[in-house]
């Protein structure tokens, strides 16, 4: 079976309620290798919840998350082993937080940080994680002079593209990214966004992009899904929704938020 | 007025839990047991924990030895050895080739251990990755799936920072490929007589509540990096007192003058040595040269 065409992950049916409250209700899409999905909503529409329900942070009450391994096999990600859970999400995947202080340990250098999931799979040679490492500052635009620094003196802006590499150092096939721009300065988003695309474009990554910023969306992704209520109203390739929306709620959005 | 204590001072049923949780440790090399750690008539830090554990195997006809970073003549030392001889009426020594039970904080006798001994650590911090992963569910998690990166993330910062992996004490090591395990805050001099022990070591921390175990002949590895090796370390030079150039070194001060020499750490090796006619003046002893200081302090 050749891979390539299959979708990376599937997702079926996915419906999460907190007690009484929705998070999510019935979502179902499919993200092929080397595609990047915007998940847009207003604040409490459930992108999160499904962020994490696709991350496996969260188990969800109905529906299931398949993805294909890199050994070609698509698997329910709730029939792995905790283990398997765990490595897939410390190789195979990347998870960049909106604060990047959930997503890095502050207290050690910038260079142990992105070196860490390299020696979390085993790597054991001193100068060729720091030669990873320092590649990777390159590749986000820091100053490799700073790796022996803590992220505690890193600015915002820093400290997201640090996170960045210490999620790309493992050459995932699938990053989740929960408002990688929020929180920062405008000019600063620009940069990191400049950068996001770079990357995700030179290394044929897959990603699933959380926002509530249509400029992101549209910026990023080829293809968004737009939520309201916990369900998805519409979705369709980024162009078009933006362009000709379909739904009176995605055409609020896109005449409030975005400049004609 | 007499008070009685029962033999070595805890109850049977306190001694028998005790075993128990020993009895997993050394089942499983290297797992940390949890164990209800009980009051002792002394405070945390003054080893609660390798009491327990102590009290918990001692028979009647053990000879038992209690060292505090290689002496057995500092206070906690005596307390302890007193206490076992009030309270079990065991013989005690000095000499580590006589002991059945040795009872040690921050040191491994010298002498070569041998089958039919036990080590009895005293541990104040049983987790190796505490001090970076502070919530205790997670780091058990880390133990249960074999998730060691972490270590080696601590070992990076040393080199990264100093430039050698600094860390000199309490390094962690690896129980029979599988557990990491803290050895307690003995010098990494002493973490290669841990492996192939053929004594059974036993590690007891009273206030986190854990008992750990090497049994006997188990690999223990400490960990490094492939291009940073593991290293053992001691201060360079000759105990003033016995010449030895191959065991570890306490650094003392004589006088008020700041006037400082290297002597042997384990007195009882430092004393066995002078008595066989050892001393300072052995062919070839050099001074300690006093530009290379200790690289860590004692703790
Ligand atoms: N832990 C929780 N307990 C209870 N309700 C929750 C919890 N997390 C989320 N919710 C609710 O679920 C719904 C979806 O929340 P979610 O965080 O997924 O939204 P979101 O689209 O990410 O919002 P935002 O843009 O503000 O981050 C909201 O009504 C929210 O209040
Ligand atoms: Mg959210």
């Amino acid at each position: 079976m050749n891979g390539a065409d299959e979708p990376l992950l599937i997702a079926e049916g996915l419906t999460k309620w907190y007690g009484r409250q929705l998070g999510c209700r019935d979502v179902s899409f499919d993200i092929h290798e080397g595609e990047v999905l915007a998940v847009v909503g207003e604040s409490g529409s459930g992108k999160s919840t499904l962020l994490q329900i696709l991350s496996s942070l969260m188990t969800p009450d109905a529906g299931c998350v398949r993805y294909r391994m890199r050994d070609g096999v698509t698997r329910d990600i709730a029939a792995l082993t905790e283990a398997e859970r765990r490595f897939l999400f410390r190789t195979d995947w990347g998870y960049v937080h909106q604060d990047p202080a959930a997503g890095l340990r502050m207290a050690v250098s910038a260079g142990a940080n992105v070196g860490e999931r390299l020696m979390a799979i085993g790597a054991r040679h001193y100068g060729r994680i720091r030669g990873s490492a320092l590649d990777w500052l390159a590749r986000v635009e820091i100053d490799p002079d700073r790796i022996d620094e803590t992220p505690q003196n890193y600015s915002g802006g820093m400290r997201q593209r640090l996170q960045i590499a210490r999620n790309l150092v493992t050459a995932p096939r699938l990053v989740f990214m929960d408002e990688p721009t929020g929180g920062l300065d405008v000019s600063v988003q620009a940069r990191l966004l400049d950068l996001l695309r770079g990357l995700v474009a030179e290394l044929g990554l897959a990603a699933i992009v959380v926002t509530h910023d249509l400029a992101v969306a549209r910026l990023l992704s080829q293809r968004m899904l737009v939520m309201k209520g916990g369900a998805v109203i519409e979705s369709g390739l980024t162009d078009q929704v933006l362009d000709d929306p379909r739904e009176a709620y995605t055409q609020l959005l896109v005449s409030s938020i975005l400049p004609p | 007025m007499t008070v009685t204590y029962n033999f070595a001072y805890l109850d049977e049923q306190t001694k028998r839990m005790i075993r128990r949780a020993i009895l997993k440790a050394i089942a499983i090399p290297g797992y940390q047991v949890p164990f209800a750690s009980r009051e002792m008539p002394m405070p945390y830090g003054w080893g609660t924990g390798g009491v327990q554990v102590t009290a918990a195997i001692l028979g009647p006809t053990d000879i038992l030895k209690v060292i505090d970073q290689g002496s057995d003549d500092t206070t906690n030392a005596v307390s302890i050895r007193k206490f076992f001889g009030r309270t079990a009426g065991v013989r005690t020594t000095t000499r580590t080739a006589d002991a059945t039970v040795i009872q040690t904080r921050h040191r491994i006798p010298e002498t070569p251990l041998r089958d039919n001994q036990v080590l009895v650590f005293q541990v104040p911090i049983p987790e190796p990755l505490r001090f970076l992963e502070p919530r205790e569910t997670e780091t058990r998690r880390m133990h249960a799936l074999e998730e060691y990166g972490l270590v080696q993330v601590k070992l990076y910062e040393d080199i990264a920072r100093h430039g050698h992996i600094a860390t000199t004490y309490a390094y962690p090591v690896k129980v029979d490929g599988r557990y990491v395990m803290d050895p307690s805050p003995i010098p990494k001099f002493d973490n290669p007589k841990m492996s192939d022990c053929p004594a059974l070591q036993l590690f007891g921390a009273g206030r986190e509540k854990r008992i750990y175990a090497i049994p006997p002949h188990t690999r223990v590895a400490s960990l490094d990096f492939d291009d940073h090796p593991f290293e053992r370390w001691r201060h360079p030079g000759r105990c003033a007192l016995c010449g030895a150039d191959d065991s570890f070194l306490d650094e003392v001060i004589t006088d008020d003058h700041g006037t400082r020499m290297f002597v042997c750490s384990d007195t009882d090796f430092c004393e066995a040595r002078r008595a066989a006619g050892h001393g300072p003046d052995a062919p070839g002893a050099t001074a300690p040269d006093p530009a290379r200081g200790t690289e860590a302090s004692h703790g």
